[in-house]
């Protein structure tokens, strides 16, 4: 039975560096995707919040990490385990709409912290919000508002929009529509994990449309834009950044050249803490960053400035200080809504050519200070 | 709805079939020959897409990439062969079951150990880019007329290969008697091997060659894979015509279903809930369509009867 | 007593022993982790009643697991939303009541096994694989993409349902429920084994010729044993359900109907204890494994090859010896 205590040998890491100490130690618990095939952003998560903690050198902040596999059985029994057992006071790292949807309401339940460094789904921004409930990266209808907003400015008068059918496509066509104010040529949900898209390819060019909106994340994305450039439809693309982010441009190569896209975050934001985290970045790990780097990053600096103001056994004055959001976001200007998701600018993004790196290049803002669409329903 | 449209979509669903008959060869070919379930199947396609993306990168030739990916995989399929599934010819199907989804497990955790986590890069070269004008004014990608040509050429290369070859020849003999064909000594232990490899590395090449228009990522074998089950059972295991029939009737269902399902739905209610609804069981349909063959058909379109 | 049954009870000890060494030594998640073993010995024990003593492979055994789960998941959660479950054509309310949860879930299983049942048994042998995992893959896909109930992201109901008024969220209850219903479980199969049906059923694998001449047809026998074994199957959805407090499509996916077959032939096909057996050796390898390195899955894989290559019978196999009747 000695396995069973000691199986966090190798994946959790106990981090003991030496820093200006506070009183009180935090315990973080991250659980997220560590293998298969969404492990790509798991592993930048993870990367991104252990550069800030290296950096910070708090001998005070320990983590325990563990890998969810993807599936929410697993990381709701693996959160039990560092509430029972590691007794963390906050828990962070789960990249997944559903899995969070499994883990996030339990363990706020048990008046645990929670920090959501990538999944913001709208049943926890609005109805089953919790004041121990951050969400550090977006509201999940968030970047896909601000593609409706950017196709407004642009003059796109019909969009025909795609997405994979289940319930985070779903806010993602809603999110499009919610700010475009044209009209929409074709809807259509995709098979989630489909790979061929002719049938769908077929429709969009019969519909008439002047634009397409797309949210088909990962491998889906892939295949779509590959398969849409060898098709010469010739209508622009927009879409959310995760079909374009860094990890994932490489796969894709030149049928991606020129495609819009919005997010909150980009390597060549302007400040700072920005270039810092970029250049330690590669430094540390040999590859560019992405989004989801710089959402973990944010995570871990905003759970260190709240430790350096207050005891996290003192939850009421803990939760102001992450209120606060007194920390140095790669974002620049970062603040908290009224139900703990993020206030801030969302950017429209160009996927181009750098020397021989593709990568996303800031064109211009979609949405300032851009907060959710659930707060009003959040009663805390 | 157009007519254009409509038959442009059967002409899609056409071309999925035979993308499906490609993903779908080497498994029907192990499945019928040596009654093996490979499970692994989906994990030889995935590396020989890794492999030709990787060599593709580092040499800059999309052709040795291809060439790399059926090697790789061949290489893969002799090992996997004499190591594991040479020992599991004579349990029953249970066994050759978890055996070959443990190489699951290992193939796609190698691989990812092998080549990182992220997808790689791996694109058509320019000359089989673009599209093409077909008749009846419908633009149409150069690859999928590519790969409606490459699934001909295995489909008849696998005829051939089964009814006029020596090998074939040995092949059918196995299928039906193996005590009979090792008594006349023939090694079957050396042609289950080359059958295997052979099977592996038309895997191998569907995974270069869809790859290349899909994303080259950890897992992308699994959906392959059960889709290549639904395609060789509904044609009849073992038939080489069964599972090209098979692929056909599949991916045709699937995306006239894709298409026409949420339409159909959108004429009851809202446009949004329609295509929800429509897809939500159009996904279903290609598994609808597997048990209504085998509730009529039990040993599928072209089996043998039992 | 029997050799075999001697092991069952005494798999069931270390199961026991694991949990109160947790319980003793205040490592609740050891509990937690007995739970699970308990339940998928139990999903594990009906699978083995059609693959195990019928010879009926079943690759989609996943959708009885996942209805049972969703069963469950609906009920609880249209408790605790103070909705009926449905208005029509009759009303049902939502419950909280384990018993009456899990009297649901075994109906559920049954109302879903009976026409895949009617269908698959017209096929065999590798087709019967088959058009199991395509039944398995057509409710996946309906969960993933329907609307209700919450699609791909699944329905949380965030507390235990409950049984006698104990606090089920205390793991140490948790798991003496689980383990109590696994041991009712696996009396109950060793009593149908060596009943006359259990006795129809092994002749109908072995020689269904003569089953027909004395009068039984097989394919009765074969669907009974079917229907009853996604029952069981079903119960254990429920409780995974519970101890999750929420269910998804993920307990519908082809890899969940892998895994409860691994159970099955890692511990011993057609043993009484072989699922308990295969349940627990599987976590145990997942958790120590899971320590050793980030592609842990490799060795996993590498473990399992090696137990199907060489360990014929599984671990119950090896302990036992092998038996005539088998194979």
């Amino acid at each position: 039975m000695k396995s069973f205590t000691t199986t966090l040998a190798a994946a959790a890491v106990a981090l003991t560096l030496a820093a200006p100490a506070r009183a009180e130690p935090v315990t973080v618990g991250m659980i997220t995707t560590l293998t298969g095939g969404g492990a790509g952003l798991g592993i930048d998560v993870r990367d991104g919040f252990m550069l800030a903690v290296k950096q910070a050198g708090n001998k005070d902040l320990n983590v325990f990490i563990e890998d969810d596999q993807r599936k929410p059985d697993v990381a709701v029994q693996l959160a039990d385990k560092m509430i029972q057992e590691n007794k963390v006071d906050v828990l962070t790292g789960i990249i997944w709409s559903n899995l969070a949807m499994a883990v996030v309401p339990a363990a706020v339940g048990q008046g645990k912290f929670y920090l959501s460094p990538n999944a913001g789904p709208s049943a926890l921004a609005g109805k089953g919000c919790d004041k121990n409930y951050f969400n550090v990266a977006w509201q999940n209808d968030n970047l896909h508002e601000a593609a409706g907003a950017y196709a407004n400015t642009t003059g796109y008068k019909k969009a025909f929009i795609l997405a994979p059918n289940y319930p985070a496509g779903k806010d993602a066509l809603t999110g499009f529509k919610r700010f475009f104010k044209g009209e929409v040529a074709g809807e259509l949900y995709t098979q989630l994990g489909q790979t061929d898209y002719a049938a769908e390819i077929a429709q969009i060019k019969a519909s008439g449309a002047d634009t397409v909106f797309f949210f088909l994340p990962g491998g889906m994305g892939i295949a779509f834009t590959k398969q849409y450039a060898q098709s010469e439809v010739g209508l622009p693309l927009i879409g959310p950044a995760f079909s374009f982010d860094q990890g994932i441009l490489g796969a894709v190569g030149e049928a991606a050249l020129g495609v819009k896209n919005t997010s909150q975050w980009n390597k060549d934001i302007d400040n700072e803490t920005n270039k810092a985290f970029v250049e330690s970045f590669q430094a540390e790990y040999g590859r560019l960053p992405s989004l989801y780097a710089s959402q973990g990053f944010d995570t871990a600096n905003l759970l260190l400035s709240a430790m350096a103001k207050a005891s996290v056994k003192d939850a009421d004055a803990f939760r102001a200080a992450l209120e606060a959001a007194d920390f140095k976001s790669t974002r620049g200007a970062f603040k908290f809504g009224s139900n703990h998701h993020p206030v801030q600018d969302i950017y429209v993004r160009e996927v181009v050519k750098e020397g021989d790196v593709i990568t996303n290049k800031i064109i211009g803002t979609a949405l300032k200070d851009h907060a959710d669409a659930y707060a009003a329903e959040c009663k805390m | 709805m157009s007519g254009a449209l409509f038959a442009e979509q059967l002409l899609n669903g056409l071309q999925f079939g035979v993308m499906l008959f490609v993903m779908a060869a080497g498994l029907t070919l192990v499945f019928g020959v040596m009654g093996l379930i490979n499970l692994a199947h989906g994990s030889l396609y995935m590396l020989g897409a890794f492999a030709c993306a990787a060599v593709a990168a580092a040499t800059g030739s999309f052709v040795l990439g291809l060439a790399a990916s059926l090697a790789a995989a061949a290489i893969a399929g002799v090992l996997v062969e004499t190591l594991i599934i040479r020992h599991l010819y004579a349990r029953d199907h249970l066994d050759q079951v978890i055996a070959t989804f443990a190489l699951i497990l290992v193939f796609t955790e190698g691989t990812r150990w092998a080549f990182g986590s992220f997808p790689l890069y791996l694109n058509l070269p320019d000359a089989l880019s673009g599209s093409v004008s077909l008749p009846g004014g419908i633009t149409y990608p150069l690859f999928r007329l590519l790969i409606i040509g490459v699934g001909l050429a295995i489909a008849a290369g696998l005829f051939l290969l089964v009814n006029r070859t020596r090998l074939g020849m040995r092949i059918r003999a196995g299928e039906s008697d193996r005590e009979m064909i090792a008594a006349l000594g023939v090694d079957i232990g050396r042609l289950y091997t080359i059958v295997f490899a052979l099977g592996a590395a038309l895997a191998g090449l569907a995974g270069a060659l869809v790859g290349s228009v899909q994303a080259v990522q950890i897992g992308m074998g699994e959906p392959v894979l059960i889709l290549a089950f639904v395609v060789i059972v509904v044609g009849g295991i073992g038939s080489i015509t069964g599972a090209f029939v098979g692929a056909i009737l599949v991916g045709v269902t699937d995306t006239l279903g894709r298409f026409l399902l949420p339409q159909a739905f959108g004429l009851i209610m809202d446009a949004s809930s329609a295509t929800s609804v429509g897809s939500a069981l159009a996904s279903m349909l290609i598994y609808v369509l597997m048990a209504l063959v085998l509730v009529f058909r039990p040993t599928g379109l072209f089996g043998k009867p039992a | 007593m029997r050799r075999e049954t001697l092991i069952t009870l005494t798999l069931l000890a270390l199961l026991l022993g694991a949990a109160v060494y947790g319980h003793r030594g205040n490592e609740p998640f050891i509990i937690t982790l007995a739970a699970k073993a308990a339940i998928f010995a139990i999903a594990g024990a009906g699978l083995n009643l059609a693959l195990g003593y019928g010879g009926l492979v079943s690759f989609g055994h996943a959708a009885f697991f996942g209805i049972g789960g969703y069963a469950a998941g609906i009920i609880a959660s249209a408790a605790r939303n103070y909705e009926p479950v449905m208005t029509w054509p009759i009303e049902i309310a939502g419950s909280t009541s384990m018993p009456v949860i899990w009297i649901v879930a075994i109906i559920a299983a049954m109302i879903i096994a009976i026409p895949i049942g009617i269908f698959s048994l017209r096929t065999g042998g590798v087709y019967f694989i088959m058009i199991t995992l395509a039944f398995a893959q057509m409710l996946y896909y309906f969960a993933v993409s329907w609307p209700a109930y919450g699609g791909e992201d699944g329905l949380s109901f965030y507390v235990r349902n409950s049984v006698f008024g104990l606090n089920m969220m205390d793991p140490w209850t948790y798991f003496t429920v689980c383990f109590g219903v696994l041991a009712v479980v696996l009396a109950l199969m060793a009593v149908l084994v060596r009943s006359r049906f259990g006795l129809a059923l092994e002749m109908a694998r072995q020689n269904a010729q003569r089953l027909t001449a004395s009068g039984i047809r097989p394919f009765n026998v074969r669907l009974t044993a079917f229907v009853i074994s996604a029952m069981i199957t079903g119960l254990a959805g429920a409780l995974y359900a519970d101890l999750n407090r929420f269910v998804s499509p993920a307990m519908l996916s082809w890899h969940t109907s892998g895994e409860i077959m691994v159970f099955v032939i890692l511990g011993g096909v057609a043993r009484l204890g072989g699922p308990v057996a295969g349940a627990c050796l599987y976590l145990l390898l997942e958790q120590t494994l899971d320590g050793v390195t980030d592609y842990w899955q490799v060795l996993l894989g590498i473990v399992l090859l090696l137990v199907v290559l060489f360990a014929r019978g599984g671990l119950v196999g090896l302990l036992a010896g092998r038996r005539a009747a088998h194979d």
